[in-house]
């Protein structure tokens, strides 16, 4: 692989570990409910995916318990927001700060366990075209589910009657319950399926790409991803866009350095957040401001 | 720039980002526990007793508190494993405190420790400077000692307080020796944080004992700008490996995703901090491995015997080969490191203690720049004064 390929396919890789929390947190933020405990469901995903893949040796069994473990934490964000009426921004803080401690203590027995990560699946045909082959079709199969999950995403907000409901509650709940529907119900769901994303978001990074797991390890990336779900409007190809953009501006700091290109490491350093602002304000957001209407109360009325 | 501020100045950078996390780890994990530790923690502020007699004269509790992970195959562990160690030597009563944030956490860590009884505490973490400092002021008959912090003032330094350390190049550029030596493809690989003066020693150290073994190795750098970063560690891995890379080595604080990278990718490491090996049994050359135990033992020694005032340790201490106290070792050889190898390596190892150095010059810079002159000898605080990375280093020291 060249320089250029290895960006990409590295982009690839890291941009997965933010695509599957973004993805969740459209959803959630369609139905109206903003989560910024992203990046605690994924470190509980990354955690429990982990434990579970040391425990059993089933990395497959790993991502599931590690989803779940996201949409614990999400569920407990719902429940407080949606029922009990929380801040959502202070309730997301708060679910952060627990999968902080928590995982910092459930996972001290984890630090430096081996265990054995998903394994690369090359696709055959697709995986040997020249040039493409390599980076985009020989990955870990969370990579090729990520593929899969944003034009379904996609298909199911805005081509299905499901979808309608969810962003209708994401703009006027008091609508769809005169609709004869449950808006907390359909947010609760909502904001747990997100953060189930989450939690696959965190076991990519556990056993899909790193193989390790360490306290904090997601590092802040968790809140990459909301902030990618900012900047792309709210629409699931601009997320894939803007998650990979940051994967592979991630990755090509270290192709950079690999190859003896004199750039200033702190410029690398803080490459990836500026491309991915630049580019996705620039493109991306140009026009229409697609603020579910929940989630630009909740960001304007804190009460 | 002074000798050991550089050990300080890499432990700031490191605990700048988990400082902030451990605090809301603790804060979030103290609400679950519901303050039962915070109870006993501080509780009513003891003066330690009057100054009579000498600071920890026959201490028989001794303390020692960690800012991570006890099991993190790196910095901490090798703390928590020379803490158990020395204790059973001395037959003193060791308190371990793990994961305690570089805030006023540390005051009550240390108030509680002197609560049930110890007379001697290791504060282990560069953070931790401050609260050891101004305890020790506070606490004059508790001997409080600094992990790689370094005493400057204002004043003179307090009867009861010191710092400790140790010379990290020396052992470094051993393992850059087993690097280059079992290297197919002449090419290395260095994972790093920061641009901070040890980190540069270790790397030209590192190249430089490799061209002692195979003067084609070329050592490429990847800096992460985070000292535990997972994803950034295994993009920096990667694009080595990718490379050509065939041996990988860091500064980083948890090793074992660079390990698991280099494994996955046929590679082989030299670790730093700890002995890592069980993580790759077969790539695993050597290393760089903290052994304060026997730093503990004389420290506590002294302190039990009643002359830690005025002693070495009362003082900004660092260890070294020459003086045969260099807290930082060797590591265990792994299989690819053959009988010839590691006896050129021990004997490179011999000559440090007789004096010699890694950076007699001359040395030149990658960028032409003549580093130490010939047949000069730099001196520690020049040493750590280097900014530049020498010849056969690929990667430039940013301007900060």
């Amino acid at each position: 692989m060249n320089g250029l390929q290895q960006a990409l396919a590295g982009g690839v890789e890291s941009g997965t570990v933010i695509l599957f929390p973004a993805l969740g947190e459209l959803i959630g933020e369609r139905a109206g409910i903003v989560n910024l405990g992203s990046e605690g469901c994924m470190l509980a995903g990354a955690l429990a995916a982990y434990a579970l893949t040391a425990e059993t040796g089933s990395p497959v069994l790993g991502v599931f318990v590690g989803a779940a473990a996201g949409a614990l934490i999400g569920m407990a964000h719902a429940y407080l927001v949606v029922r009990r009426r929380a801040d959502q921004l202070a309730s997301g803080l708060v679910m952060w700060f627990l999968a902080v401690g928590l995982t910092a203590v459930l996972g001290a027995a984890f630090v430096s366990r081996t265990a054995t990560p998903l394994e690369v699946v090359k696709i055959p045909l697709l995986g040997s075209i020249p040039g493409l082959g390599p980076i985009l079709f020989d990955h870990d199969p969370l990579v090729y589910l990520g593929y899969a999950l944003v034009p379904l995403v996609w298909w199911i907000l805005f081509r299905t009657r499901a979808g309608l409901v969810l962003r209708a509650t994401g703009e006027r709940p008091e609508v769809v319950a005169v609709a004869g529907r449950r808006p907390e119900l359909i947010q609760i769901a909502a904001v747990s399926i997100g953060a189930a994303l989450a939690g696959v978001g965190g076991a990519q990074l556990s056993v899909g790409y790193v193989d390790n797991w360490f306290d904090d390890m997601t590092n802040g990336y968790g809140f990459v991803a909301v902030a990618v779900v900012l900047f792309a409007a709210w629409r699931p190809l601009w997320v894939l866009f803007g998650s990979y953009l940051f994967g592979v501006a991630l990755a090509s700091a270290s192709v950079l350095q690999a190859h003896g290109v004199a750039v200033n490491q702190y410029l690398l350093d803080a490459l990836p957040y500026l491309v991915t602002i630049v580019v996705l304000v620039a493109v991306a957001r140009r026009g229409s401001n697609q603020a579910p209407e929940g989630v630009t109360r909740a960001l304007t009325n804190t009460s | 720039m002074h000798a050991s501020t550089s050990a300080g100045r890499e432990a700031r950078a490191r605990r700048l980002k988990s400082h902030a996390v451990r605090a809301v780890a603790a804060l979030a994990v103290a609400g679950l526990a519901a303050g039962c530790s915070s109870a006993s923690s501080s509780s009513a502020p003891s003066t330690g007793g009057g100054s009579s007699s000498a600071p920890g004269k026959g201490a028989s509790t001794v303390g020692f508190i960690m800012v991570g992970e006890e099991n993190d195959q790196g910095y901490n562990q090798a703390v928590y494993t020379a803490a158990q160690a020395a204790s059973k030597d001395l037959g003193v009563k060791p308190l371990l405190a793990a994961n305690v944030p570089e805030t006023t956490q540390v005051t009550a860590t240390m108030q509680a420790m002197v609560n049930e009884g110890a007379k001697v505490i290791f504060a282990t973490s560069y953070g931790y400077y401050p609260f050891a400092l101004a305890f020790a002021k506070s606490h004059p008959s508790i001997v409080i000692v600094h992990q790689g912090g370094l005493f400057t003032g204002p004043g003179k330094i307090p009867a009861n307080f010191g710092t400790y350390w140790g010379e990290a190049f020396e052992p470094v550029s051993l393992g850059g020796m087993a690097a280059g030596a079992t290297t197919k493809s002449d090419k290395l690989g260095f994972v790093y944080a920061f641009p901070i003066a040890q980190t540069i020693d270790n790397i030209d150290a590192f190249e430089l004992g490799a061209q002692l073994t195979n003067p084609k190795a070329v050592t490429y750098t990847e800096a992460t700008s985070e000292w535990c970063d997972p994803l950034k560690q295994k993009t920096a891995a990667a694009a080595l490996l990718s490379q050509g890379a065939d041996v990988l080595s860091q500064h980083q604080d948890c090793q074992s995703t660079v390990i698991e990278a280099a494994k996955a990718g046929g590679a082989s490491v030299v670790g730093y901090h700890y002995d890592a090996s069980d993580l790759d049994p077969t790539g695993w050359l050597t290393g760089s491995a903290w052994q304060w135990a026997p730093v503990y033992e004389s420290i506590a020694k002294t302190a039990i015997a009643g002359s830690f005032t005025g002693s070495r340790y009362n003082a900004n201490w660092v260890g070294t080969f020459q003086a045969d106290d260099n807290p930082l070792g060797l590591a265990s050889f792994g299989p690819k490191v053959d009988a010839s190898l590691q006896s050129r390596i021990t004997a490179k190892l011999a000559t440090y203690k007789t004096g010699a150095s890694i950076f007699k010059g001359p040395i030149t810079c990658n960028n032409g720049k003549t580093l130490v002159p010939a047949g000069v000898t730099p001196t520690y605080a020049q040493i750590n004064a280097f900014d530049c990375f020498v010849k056969g280093v690929v990667g430039t020291v940013p301007k900060s």
